[in-house]
């Protein structure tokens, strides 16, 4: 399943796109920790696959919460340390 | 004198019982309650098929609002709690439905219900709730492949709608019809953000606007934003509206009219895609474990 969690107000469109069904056979979900806002976390989807998602409090806040590393001008850290490609962004 | 206080938002709540099921003497009854943040539904499902369903408005309390909800629906039926095998909770509060079996998310829930209510060629579900919006791509069985949501803002959604009909003192139930009452189609209003769309309109009515046209104004700019939200996910036929703004006729063709897409036509109660999905899902679970168990 493709999630896409985030939001569009005034300033823009700031979604985080996760193909679960990639990191649901992923075992090291290395976005998790290597997110300087721990934005990430895993739950048991409706067919008790362990997948990642945005937690629901920072899903409103996005482009606040990526800033800093959208500042770097570098693929962001949660995009490095997943090794199934499962991670994209809209902005 | 005292002066009467109309509450214009408040939608017609609802239950209904299969007349076609006098008296249920199946197998098994499974049941969805959805709990918005606006309104609450209940389905009973006996065998499968709709038995009887409510649909009422979320109160302060959740917990209290699930158990009205499968009351009122269980109302002419003659069952009990002790007779649903398998319950499932859904929607915004569906951690406080205390008679549930498991949890599900309400995206999974309308996929399903979409399915059923819609049939299997339906692959883009519009679910426009009480506080947000959500796009949903889904198979032939109903099982969701990508969504996209947006609870950022009331605007574009249910509670939007209803701060408009109170403003305007329009029943929410009219503004559909009453927003196609204008010569030309005005420009939008602010779609980004409900308190900017409610000072808009109010600058609009005293600057000699029609009610009919500020709800037109509103209503187009509803389509627009939500029109966005289906184009950024991807739009795949056929194309289905669930929620309680799917009865609003005045969103729905603006949103055809600018996709330039006809959108199926219901053959059931629109706001309960979740809790009918949830019941579904339940139903399915039962039977895999009565399969197993052999």
């Amino acid at each position: 399943m493709i999630a896409n969690y985030g939001y569009e107000d005034g300033s823009g469109h700031y979604y985080i796109k996760i193909d679960t069904s990639k990191c649901a056979e992923c075992t090291a979900k290395g976005c998790i920790s290597a997110c300087p806002e721990k934005l990430f976390a895993t739950e048991l989807d409706d067919f008790d696959d362990e997948v990642v998602l945005i937690k629901e409090d920072a899903r409103n806040t996005l482009q606040t919460n990526c800033a800093r590393c959208k500042a770097n001008g570098e693929k962001e850290p949660c995009r490095q340390a997943c090794e199934s490609d499962a991670i994209s962004f809209s902005w | 004198m005292a002066i009467e206080k109309v509450e214009y938002w408040r939608w017609t709540e609802s239950n209904w019982k299969n007349p076609d099921i006098p008296d249920w003497h199946g197998s098994l009854i499974t049941a969805g309650v959805d709990i918005g943040s606006t309104s609450t539904q209940a389905v009973i499902l006996a065998d499968g098929v709709p038995y009887a369903y409510s649909n009422m408005r979320t109160g302060s309390n959740s917990p209290d609002s699930a158990i009205s909800a499968i009351n009122w629906a269980m109302k002419d039926t003659g069952l009990t709690l002790e007779d649903i095998t398998y319950t499932i909770g859904t929607g915004y509060g569906r951690v406080n439905v205390p008679f549930s079996n498991k949890t599900v998310t309400e995206i999974t829930c309308h996929a399903k219900g979409a399915n059923y209510i819609y049939g299997p060629t339906v692959r883009t579900i519009l679910d426009m709730g009480g506080q947000d919006c959500k796009a949903i791509h889904c198979d032939e069985k109903g099982t969701v492949t990508s969504f996209m949501m947006n609870d950022k803002c009331a605007a574009g959604t249910g509670r939007g709608m209803e701060v408009i009909a109170n403003l305007l003192a329009v029943s929410v139930e009219d503004i559909g019809e009453l927003s196609f009452k204008v010569d030309e189609e005005p420009a939008p209003v602010s779609s980004t953000c409900v308190i900017f769309a409610k000072s808009e309109a109010t600058k609009l009515m005293r600057s000699g606007w029609t009610k009919e046209k500020v709800l037109a104004a509103y209503c187009h700019a509803m389509a627009l934003r939500v029109v966005r939200l289906l184009e950024r996910n991807g739009m795949e036929l056929d194309f289905a509206i669930t929620g309680g703004i799917a009865k609003n006729v005045g969103v729905t063709r603006r949103i055809e009219n600018i996709m330039g897409i006809k959108a199926l036509t219901p053959t059931m109660d629109t706001q309960i895609a979740g809790a009918l999905g949830a019941a579904l899902i339940a139903k399915e679970l039962v039977e895999k474990k009565r399969a197993k168990e052999g």
